[in-house]
């Protein structure tokens, strides 16, 4: 695969197009300058930092750098799902054990079924998609169980005061949230290549890969994910709703 | 305070705020006093099973709220979360239905024909107790007189009825217990 190059200049040429975000969020009083302004220093200063990361872990070429590589991606994707699931009481533990058990389980299978060989550079990045999509999953998902428990409250006490166990009482719930924390991601399955080009084909074609590798490369890494997200979600969901039930089937109060 | 229930039919009557609600809640556990003792038969609400508790002592609840489906699934769907069958035409007569409602919709229905509906699904499991909070509160006068007729010609189930309505007291109730500010006035 032959490399591409790119200098701090033309990078910095790439700001022209945010200042139009900037114009745009201005002149039509968006009011999003300054998290626009947030939003690329961060870029910056964490794909900089994530840059010197992954070429240390190249450089000493260690499995277990990686490891924890991905568990700090765990760790931080599940904070900010946590804060995007307010509303879900004792979320935390729910959604650590979906965002690893996700990634683990679908490396671990990519891995043994010779998709990928266990270098790095396979590991890092499928590794950081994996845990980047379950995090959105999940927080969809999470977020739609505490809508759906809170507008449902009356149907759901209704099916326990006829004997009806927490999960026999939140089983349409669970569906629904589960469903629609994967329908993004199966949705643009269903529309690439023809509506977006997802970023990795994207990738590969500007480095001057060959069209064909670009292409099933990506289809992989969308086969893939869509099992991670499936399973994050089940595990989120599954355990998230435990939160809104005591013990005796009761619903909590609010 | 200290309340005990009978069997027969017994109306707690008060303004809405006295706590009526919420008492009913307690005798089917749907929620738990912060202290005190709700008893069934004598013994700690707290040690039985809570499922088993709730199908013995059903409740009719102030909204309907039906799951999707038809009549004849709504009525059914106590018994199978027990993985058991039972002919709904029997509860939903009981209800003052009858059999054409059983392939509805219920989600269809008028209120008063739903409210009918969680009367016929409570009576399904064949509870001791049938606990009905203000069951004709959504309803007009036609919708209630039919439940009020329904839940009069019910034989062998104790009724424990929250209203605000002194005149259903007496007409459903063979006594009648009066709230105000979670306390009882005689």
């Amino acid at each position: 695969m032959s490399t591409i190059s790119i200098s701090l200049g033309e990078v910095a040429a790439s700001l022209a197009l945010v200042a139009v975000a900037v114009a745009v969020s201005f002149w039509r009083r968006a009011d999003l300058e300054q998290d626009i302004a947030v939003a690329v220093l961060r870029s910056f200063l964490q794909l900089t930092a994530v840059g010197y990361v992954i070429q240390a872990i190249f450089d000493t070429d260690s499995l277990w750098l990686v490891v924890a590589l991905l568990a700090g991606m765990v760790a931080f994707g599940a904070w900010t799902a946590r804060g995007r699931a307010k509303a879900v009481p004792g979320a935390t533990g729910p959604i650590i054990l979906a965002l690893a058990v996700a990634a683990a389980v679908t490396l671990g299978l990519v891995l043994t079924l010779g998709v990928f060989d266990a270098e790095p550079r396979y590991v890092v990045p499928v590794g950081g998609m994996v845990i980047g999509n379950s995090m959105t999953a999940v927080a969809v998902a999470l977020n739609r169980l505490a809508d759906e428990m809170h507008e449902g409250r009356r149907q759901i006490e209704a099916m326990l005061a006829l004997g009806a166990t927490s999960f026999q009482a939140a089983r349409g719930t669970l569906a629904r949230s589960l469903r629609s924390g994967m329908i993004p991601l199966v949705d643009s399955t269903k529309t690439t290549g023809i509506v977006f080009f997802p970023g990795t084909m994207v990738g590969m074609l500007v480095a001057g890969a060959e069209p064909v590798d670009a292409v099933r490369l990506q289809m992989v890494l969308l086969w893939v994910l869509l099992g991670a997200v499936a399973l994050a979600g089940l595990i989120a969901v599954s355990l998230g709703y435990r939160g809104f039930f005591t013990d005796a089937h009761q619903l909590r109060e609010p | 305070m200290t309340l005990s229930i009978p069997s027969g039919s017994t109306a707690l009557l008060g303004p809405s705020g006295s706590g009526k609600s919420t008492l009913l809640r307690l005798l089917n556990r749907l929620a738990d006093p912060d202290d005190g003792t709700v008893r069934f038969h004598g013994t700690d609400v707290r040690e039985l099973d809570p499922l088993e508790l709730r199908r013995r002592v059903g409740l009719v609840p102030q909204l309907p709220a039906p799951v999707p489906g038809s009549v004849a699934d709504n009525v059914c769907f106590g018994p199978r979360l027990e993985g058991r069958e039972v002919d709904p035409e029997r509860p939903v007569r009981l209800a003052g239905l009858d059999r054409s409602f059983l392939d509805r919709d219920a989600s269809r229905l008028s209120v008063g024909e739903q409210q009918r509906v969680m009367l016929a699904r409570a009576l399904a499991l064949e509870p001791e107790v049938l606990l009905l909070d203000e069951p004709t509160a959504s309803l007009d006068s036609a919708a209630t007189k039919a439940v009020e007729d329904a839940l009069r010609s019910l034989h062998g189930v104790s009724l424990v009825l929250v209203t605000h309505d002194p005149a259903q007291a007496g007409r459903l109730a063979e006594r009648t217990i009066q709230l105000r500010d979670g306390r009882i006035m005689r």
